[in-house]
């Protein structure tokens, strides 16, 4: 079945079987393999894509559902070669160890932020409660979180 | 994880789905959000041979509101309920439900129809809906009928909706005066499902008495389910601590609570009743404020 879908802000078209997850498309057709797929049932947030502005667990999402919406993956999310606020304070923070769970941390935040420019610590731990880290215990991800809305509030 | 091969369709228009279910009754399920359906066929628990997407027929998503209700169309995704404005001054209620559901972004994709047509008995809406008194209404190759929240659900995953039925929208009374609500639950760590879920409206008259109590209840039994005696108990009452304290030791009457790795029966009874009397509590300091 042909599904065509904007990646990235890229149009591209790509004939796969009804049962292909969003997931596998963007991994396996679309060889962008910054999105990650680790528990594959929905629960740890590591697939976390954009998809028309909200994010989704792109395991959980059948390529067919996303035919004609727009992805944004961790790929698209630096402009010109200048990393994101968010990334920025990821790093800056130390937000992540192994970074496995971070393309889906960072792009849940990304979410949380524009929904909520300001969020109290609570309100980012919620915020980010579908994507699971097994290395930095969470402080230095909420720190980010909190370090990048400031950023992004002097915009 | 990958599902057994399907076909996919998806009509643009509600007769068409009811026309797509009805040539394929045998081999057909409705897809909405994904979120509960996806899981499964990814399981392998279930093999359908064709996918009917209702995801983009219009008319089926967005939120309304008609006279003393608001109308919810099927389609409608847990976020756009838990983020409406009109929903949060109306019915603060079910926006409340609604935020509380799994995480960020199962509540992207999740709608309300596809939870209520799951009926899984740990689900949140079933227990504030019934609380709301709504009504849900089925489209089917008859046309249209309607069911209160609490005769709809028969069992686990099983509700009274015929075969080639759509859910299409959920309509919850608003009534006027001084009113509360609230919703508590125990949830399960990892999603977030309810092992004990309970949703409470009372109405107070100007002299501070209850007018009304209504109470649905989640995740305890095999099906959402009215506390009538905990309803009984306080109708006319005045708000004192003891009198909902006793109300509350009624939340399980007639009901056989369900035991699995998430609790046993003994548990959620207890659940259940403290429960129900923090959220007694919550709606009446609310209806009072
Ligand atoms: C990680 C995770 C955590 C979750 N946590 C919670 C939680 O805390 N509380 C909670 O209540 N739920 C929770 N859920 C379930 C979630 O709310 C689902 O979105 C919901 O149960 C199903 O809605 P859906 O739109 O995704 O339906 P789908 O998965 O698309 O469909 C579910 C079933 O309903 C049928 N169906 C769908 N729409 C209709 C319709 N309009 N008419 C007739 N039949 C229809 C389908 O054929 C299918 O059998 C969670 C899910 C996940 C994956
Ligand atoms: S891989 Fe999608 S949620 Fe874990
Ligand atoms: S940094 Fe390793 S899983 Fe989060």
């Amino acid at each position: 079945m042909e599904v065509s879908l904007s990646i990235n802000g890229e149009v591209r078209s790509f004939d796969v079987e009804p049962r292909t997850l969003l997931v596998h498309l963007l991994r396996d057709h679309a060889k962008l393999t910054g999105t990650h797929v680790a528990c594959e049932t929905s629960i740890c947030g590591a697939c976390t894509v954009l998809l028309d502005g909200q994010a989704v667990k792109s395991c959980t999402v059948l390529a067919v559902q996303a035919d004609g919406c727009e992805v944004t993956t961790i790929e698209g999310f630096a402009e010109d070669g200048k990393l994101h606020p968010i990334q920025e304070q990821f790093w800056e923070k130390h937000g992540l160890q192994c970074g496995f769970c971070t393309p889906g941390m960072i792009l849940t935040a990304y979410q949380l932020l524009e929904r909520n420019p300001d969020p109290s610590e609570a309100e980012i731990r919620r915020g980010i409660d579908g994507n699971i880290c097994r290395c930095t215990g969470y402080q230095h991800i909420v720190d980010a979180i909190q370090a990048a809305a400031v950023e992004l509030g002097k915009k | 994880m990958i599902p057994s091969a399907f076909e996919y369709l998806r009509p643009e228009t509600l007769e068409e789905a009811i026309r797509l279910l009805q040539e394929n009754s045998e081999e057909a399920v409705l897809l909405a959000g994904g979120h509960s359906l996806i899981p499964i066929l990814k399981a392998r628990l279930a093999q359908p041979g064709i996918l009917i997407d209702i995801s983009r027929i219009p008319g089926l998503k967005g939120i309304g509101r008609e006279d003393q209700a608001l109308l919810i169309g099927g389609m409608t995704t847990h976020h756009e309920i838990e983020s409406d404005p009109e929903v949060n001054e109306v019915c603060p209620l079910l926006a409340e439900t609604a935020s509380l559901i799994g995480d960020v972004q199962v509540r992207n994709r999740g709608t309300i129809g596809g939870s209520l047509s799951h009926a899984d008995p740990a689900a949140d809406y079933p227990a504030t809906l019934i609380a709301l008194d709504a009504e849900f209404v089925v489209t089917g190759p008859d046309g249209a009928r309607s069911y209160r929240a609490e005769n709809f659900f028969e069992g686990p995953f099983d509700t009274a909706m015929e075969e080639n039925e759509i859910l299409t929208s959920i309509i919850v009374p608003a009534p006027q005066g001084k009113i509360g609500g609230a919703y508590c639950k125990a949830a399960q760590q990892a999603s977030g499902f309810a092992v004990c879920g309970v949703a409470v409206t009372v109405m107070l008259s100007d002299n501070g008495q209850i007018e009304f109590a209504s109470i649905g209840i989640t995740g305890v039994s095999a099906s959402p389910y009215r506390a009538s005696g905990v309803e009984s108990a306080l109708t006319g009452q005045a708000p004192t601590a003891e009198t909902i304290e006793a109300a509350a030791d009624r939340a399980t009457e007639d009901i056989e609570p369900i035991e699995d790795l998430y609790g046993s029966a003994e548990f959620r009874g207890h659940l259940a009743r403290v429960w129900t009397k923090r959220a007694l509590e919550q709606a009446v300091k609310m209806a009072g404020s």
